[in-house]
């Protein structure tokens, strides 16, 4: 029997894994990188070791440290969690070799599994279809488009899709590059790529005793650069006869390599039916909370209970239902998916039922996995994820409709995040109708599905509350003179200014509060009920609306029916020392300075790359706006900079 | 607690309100002209220049939301000056400090001083150092109104003294230069702690160029004799240089910011608003103040709770003394019932008095007197004497005072609810007031009694057309001489102000006296006890 656990991993997983040991009396023991010394996970375990470092190259990656911290702790098994070292057949075989309890398949199965090449020949044995390997050498136009994969890879990182043959030698260089620096694997290899294909996995759980389960399908088809934003199950794709055929496929799969543990047979299927095997997660899935949600299984506690030895009951429990999960990223779909790092002010989603947690025969509810809490900081060097939310219910329709509002109406302040994206999928015509595949935000167009939830008329509401929240907490901060009217004159003469920014757009608000009630310029149907600093209660053409304010440095944030809205509030004032030059080239995000192209002083054309910064594992060139002179260049190579730090200045000729 | 007997259904309500909101509207259109500046032309040609108006500068240097109680509007009313007098004044919060700010309006002949802007400046210096009050000049001034010189210059110098006893008071002076600010009005940043000049904008110097060439031949430019730029790296006289008017701006912010302000008045007591609307204040004072009216029903609708605690309800009757608190400060009221005061108001007022003292109470004034009572028995009773009680009481007393005329205000009445005489701290009007030695009709008619016995006395016969002529002038020019637009424009009162802003006017004038102690008479153990009377 295990008696106390560690999470070789961070964030929501890792509070996912505490829940199941909690419940099973198992003690919990936590690591931690630096920048994660305040992380919920960190602070949830009943012990905590820290990793010295930030990035995970120096912390959760080094399976050396991370047995160190299991024995020092007094833990007698691991858990990998997902990502990081979950599939990396070393760190399993460290941790048997210290003698602790691996929650996992055996390092065996993971290597086999790891490598892409050997695991697509071995199932072809098996008879699990497969789409036929490519040779990158040997690839003709009649192949394409291909499909570039890392063979040790994930997540869709080293992944290119080749449509002309000209871009493959290159694409190949790049995933080699992409791969070798992320897995430390260089191989890859190609093979046919299906442009509209479905993404359909199936879980498997198979004890150490012979038994396999196919504990059921999941559809995750909405993918942004082969990463899954929305995931089901079931699939609305599958029937009884292709299930069937799936689970035959997937029970085969893993008894081919004498599977033991949680795992995920991944599958590419056609609209037809036809499917081929992709390859096998020899881990938890990120989105194993659907199939939980489905079959009242705890996943996490069954792998628990087959690490030490238990067998599967003959039969896997009865699907019911429908479950939708979506993972809520700190990103900008309307700014090329573009990792957005910072503190999380406030994240609560209403309604939810169950956190991290499984409700066995309850027909319907919200399951909140996050990894965040208010006050949370998302940082530059791990995943932007900040939770999934996961809504079941008797039918889809159902299930899409609940987790559409749970998301709509969540306090998300502090960060850009996909939610209003999600709730446009969620809420889309096509995917309500079932119709979806990998091509789904190339098809519907991202900039349509990425649509703000709030309109026009809502930013302006929105404007319009934060102004009066704002002015009822200039009244209660107020030193002197508190108790009296807002913004009280004798003499009247101009009315309260407020400016805020949404989006890049500047919405004044001018507004005066008589003692018959509000003016405000621009809106004339609204009667202004109630203000507090919190909360703003307006009728707007006789309609009562409610609106929820949180105020933190540098940002307001509105919630309301109408939809959530981010307001920037715009300074009264500007010390001329804090402005930047004109021409200055802003830091987009936080990041390193990786390459420094120029000089100071140097003449540059417009579009030519002055320097590259590497924030969240990307590298973003820093171009020149115009043709002109590099008037200053205050950074380096190797320097972190601040997102909106100065990076160079380009003067214009002329100027 | 007060209970209000105030019909609000009743004709007469209606029909006071109505009054009253014609009054109202008249005294709005009136304050429009101020806010107006020099109009049209002026604002655009001003506005074309790159500069914010005078209420705009105000606006920004504000705290965002803060209220802002501007004193004097209606300065210059009845002159042939602009209403305003071409400045603004007033008590606003800046970084959280309650300041009197001071701007002149260059829309208003370049801004120039005729002999109500000095008054009005020299009120709000006052207001200032008695209530210890940052103060903040926003200068651009084309100096004097050179036509009315004669009226400015020997006591417009009181200008620059009171900046220099401001400071010496410890009270901090901020000036920020926004434009012109030459020759005397060189002396405006020139006496003050802090100064701050904006790039190109600020010209500030004894004399110009041309003068420079009359006096010396000295050949020069504005911003060689006094540009910003200049004060700020040679001369010394700016302390700041801004980049443009909200820079400037944002930096007086800054300064008030920095001077670790303390208020030195107890601090207010929690704040209960009045049970009683304060919509129903426009409804209670008659038309014409010859009806009585309940000072009471005017109380519930301003102090806190409406609580109340009346002192000698049972004596003296016509005047209403007690204790409340409006805005958590605690208040002594007197308040004037049925117009007139006999002996025993006279001493019950006296008695009030010394003890608001006694207890370091600010007093409030309601005024609605017709004046000290006359006749035989009253004079033999010793009316006069009385009544100097509780004048001595009133110019005596040390604790702050503020004035509200509500209703009539007239004889030595005046005197006695400390009028502007007896340096209340501040002193408004309602719309409904009116102040004079007496009443129109009365003073016609002692000029009527006094003309008919001297032609009696010289035998002629009395013109009785020409009298009635010479009461009808003279009672419509009493009449029009003792309303508060006038009085107001006679820098008589501070502000004409809407009876509903009453209780938030008393709570803006009491926090800007705890800036100071406040501190009764002595009543120390050298002197003596409240005199009972």
């Amino acid at each position: 029997m295990i008696s106390n656990l560690l999470v070789a991993n961070r964030g929501e997983i890792a509070l996912r894994i505490f829940r199941s040991c909690r419940d099973a009396g198992i003690g919990t023991v936590a690591v931690h990188s630096d920048a994660d010394a305040r992380a919920p996970h960190a602070l949830a375990a009943d012990a905590a070791i820290r990793l010295p470092g930030d990035s995970p190259s120096d912390t959760y990656l080094r399976a050396g440290l991370l047995v160190r911290a299991a024995l020092d702790a007094g833990a007698d098994a691991v858990h990998p969690g997902y990502g990081f070292l979950a599939e990396n057949a070393g760190f399993a075989r460290a941790v048997l070799d210290a003698g602790l309890t691996w929650v996992g398949p055996s390092p065996e199965a993971i290597e086999t599994m790891g490598s892409k090449v050997e695991s697509k020949r071995l199932m072809a044995e098996a008879g699990v279809p497969v789409l036929a390997e490519l040779d990158p050498e040997r690839v003709t136009e009649a192949d394409l488009p291909v499909l570039v994969k890392a063979s040790a890879g994930g997540g869709g990182r080293g992944m290119r899709i080749v449509r002309d043959l000209g871009g493959l030698a290159e694409a190949v260089e790049s995933a080699r590059a992409e791969a070798a620096s992320a897995f430390g694997d260089p191989t890859v290899f190609c093979e046919r790529y299906l442009e509209t294909g479905r993404h359909i996995e199936v879980q498997v759980l198979a004890d150490g005793h012979g038994a396999v389960w196919a504990v059921g399908e999941r559809e995750c088809s909405i993918q942004r650069r082969h990463q899954k934003v929305v995931e089901e199950a079931p699939s609305p794709l599958v029937d009884e006869p292709m299930r069937e055929r799936l689970f035959d496929a997937a029970r085969k799969a893993a008894k081919a390599i004498d599977y033991v543990g949680a795992g995920t047979v991944e599958f590419l299927a056609r609209d037809d039916g036809e499917f081929f095997f992709l390859e096998m997660n020899t881990r938890l899935q990120v989105e194993h909370p659907v199939t939980e949600c489905t079959t009242g299984l705890d996943l996490v506690d069954w792998q628990v209970r087959i690490a030490e030895g238990e067998r599967l009951p003959d039969e896997p429990p009865q699907r019911g239902g429908h479950a939708i999960e979506v993972r809520l990223y700190a990103e900008d779909p309307a700014q090329d998916w573009q990792p957005q790092s910072g503190p999380v002010h406030r994240f609560a989603v209403p309604g939810v039922t169950a956190e991290f947690a499984v409700r066995p025969g309850v027909a319907s509810g919200l399951r909140l996995d996050s990894g965040v809490a208010d006050g949370s900081v998302v940082g530059v060097h791990y995943d932007p994820m900040l939770a999934k939310v996961i809504a079941w219910a008797p039918t889809r329709a159902a299930a899409a409709r609940s987790l559409a509002g749970a998301l709509a109406r969540a306090h998300i302040h502090g960060l850009v995040t996909n939610r209003d994206l999600l709730v446009n999928v969620l809420r889309h015509p096509a995917f309500l109708a079932g119709e979806t595949d990998t091509a789904f935000f190339d098809r519907h167009g991202l900039g349509t599905l990425a649509t703000p939830l709030a309109d026009e008329r809502a930013v302006r509401l929105s404007a319009l509350a934060a102004a009066l929240a704002d002015a009822a907490e200039n009244r209660r901060a107020a030193r002197v003179l508190g108790g009296l009217p807002s913004g009280w004159r004798n003499v009247v003469s101009a009315p309260q200014r407020k400016a805020y920014v949404v989006a890049g757009e500047r919405h004044e608000i001018a507004y005066r509060l008589g003692r018959d009630g509000l003016h405000a310029e621009g809106f004339d149907d609204v009667v202004l009920v109630e203000a507090t600093p919190e909360r703003v209660v307006l009728e707007v053409g006789g309609v009562r609306r409610t609106f929820d304010v949180g105020r933190y440095p540098g940002l307001v944030a509105v919630d309301s029916p109408l939809g959530p809205v981010s307001l920037e509030p715009e300074p009264r004032f500007t010390d001329p020392e804090s402005e930047v030059a004109a021409g200055s080239l802003l830091a987009p995000m936080p990041g390193t300075v990786v390459r420094v192209a120029v000089e100071q002083g140097a003449a540059v054309r417009a579009g030519e790359p002055l320097l590259w910064l590497e924030a969240m594992k990307m590298e973003h060139r820093i171009v020149a706006p115009a043709d002109g002179v590099v008037t200053d260049l205050p950074v380096t190579v190797g320097q972190q900079v601040e997102h909106g730090a100065v990076l160079a200045v380009v003067q214009g000729e002329g100027e | 607690m007060l209970r209000s007997r105030l019909d609000t259904a009743g004709e007469d309500y209606a029909a006071y309100r109505e009054a009253m909101l014609g009054k109202l509207a008249e005294l709005e259109a009136e304050h429009a002209k101020a806010v107006e500046g020099g109009g049209e032309k002026y604002v655009a040609r001003h506005r074309k220049r790159g500069k914010l108006l005078v209420r705009e500068r105000i606006e920004l240097l504000l705290d965002e939301d803060a209220p802002f109680l501007e004193l004097s509007p209606l300065a210059g009313w009845g002159s042939d000056f602009h209403v305003g007098a071409s400045v603004v004044a007033g008590i606003g919060v800046v970084s959280g400090v309650e300041c009197m700010i001071i701007g002149n309006d260059p829309t208003v002949r370049g801004g120039s001083s005729n002999p109500w802007t000095t008054r009005k400046i020299f009120r709000a210096a006052d207001i200032a150092l008695e209530n210890r009050l940052p103060v903040i000049n926003l200068v651009e001034s084309g100096g004097a109104d050179l036509p009315t010189q004669k009226e400015i210059f020997i006591p417009g110098g009181r200008l620059f003294r009171d900046l220099t006893r401001l400071s010496a008071a410890g009270i901090p002076t901020i000036a920020l230069v926004f434009g012109n600010s030459t020759a005397g009005g060189a002396y405006v940043p020139g006496m003050s702690d802090h100064v701050v000049m904006i790039q190109e904008r600020s010209k500030v110097f004894l004399g110009g160029p041309p003068l420079v060439k009359m006096a010396t031949g000295e050949e020069s430019d504005d911003e060689s004799l006094g540009g910003a730029e200049m004060h700020a790296r040679t001369s010394g006289l700016a302390d700041y240089l801004a980049r443009d008017e909200p820079d400037a701006i944002r930096i007086g912010r800054g300064i008030v910011g920095r001077l670790n302000w303390r208020k030195q008045g107890p601090e207010p007591a929690p704040v209960t608003p009045p049970r009683y609307d304060a919509e129903e204040l426009l409804g209670i004072v008659p038309e014409g103040l010859k009806v009585p009216f309940d000072p009471r029903e005017v109380l519930a609708r301003i102090v806190d709770g409406s609580e109340f605690d009346e002192f000698k309800p049972l004596y003296g009757d016509s005047l209403v003394t007690g204790w409340a608190r409006v805005h958590g400060y605690p208040l002594g009221v007197l308040a004037n019932a049925r117009g007139i005061l006999f002996s025993e108001e006279s001493q019950k007022a006296a008695q009030f008095i010394q003890l608001a003292n006694q207890t370091n109470t600010p007093l409030l004034f309601l005024h609605n007197t017709t004046g000290y009572m006359v006749g035989r028995d009253y004079e033999q009773g010793g009316i006069i004497k009385h009544g100097a009680m509780m004048i001595n009481a009133v110019s005596n007393s040390k604790v702050p005072h503020i004035s509200v005329l509500i209703g009539a205000s007239y004889g030595a009445g005046h005197y006695g609810m400390c009028g502007r005489a007896y340096d209340p701290r501040f002193l408004f009007a309602w719309p409904s007031a009116k102040s004079a030695v007496m009443g129109p009709q009365q003073l016609a008619g002692v000029l009527s009694i006094v003309a008919r016995a001297a032609s009696e006395a010289r035998g002629q016969a009395y013109d009785e057309d020409g009298d009635a002529a010479m009461r009808a002038a003279v009672e419509s020019q009493v009449e029009a001489e003792s309303l508060p637009m006038f009085l107001s424009g006679r820098l008589y009162d501070d502000g004409v102000i809407d009876p509903r802003d009453t209780r938030t006017v008393l709570g803006l004038c009491l926090s800007a006296i705890h800036n100071n102690p406040v501190q009764g008479a002595q009543f120390d153990g050298t002197g003596f006890g409240v005199f009972r009377m």
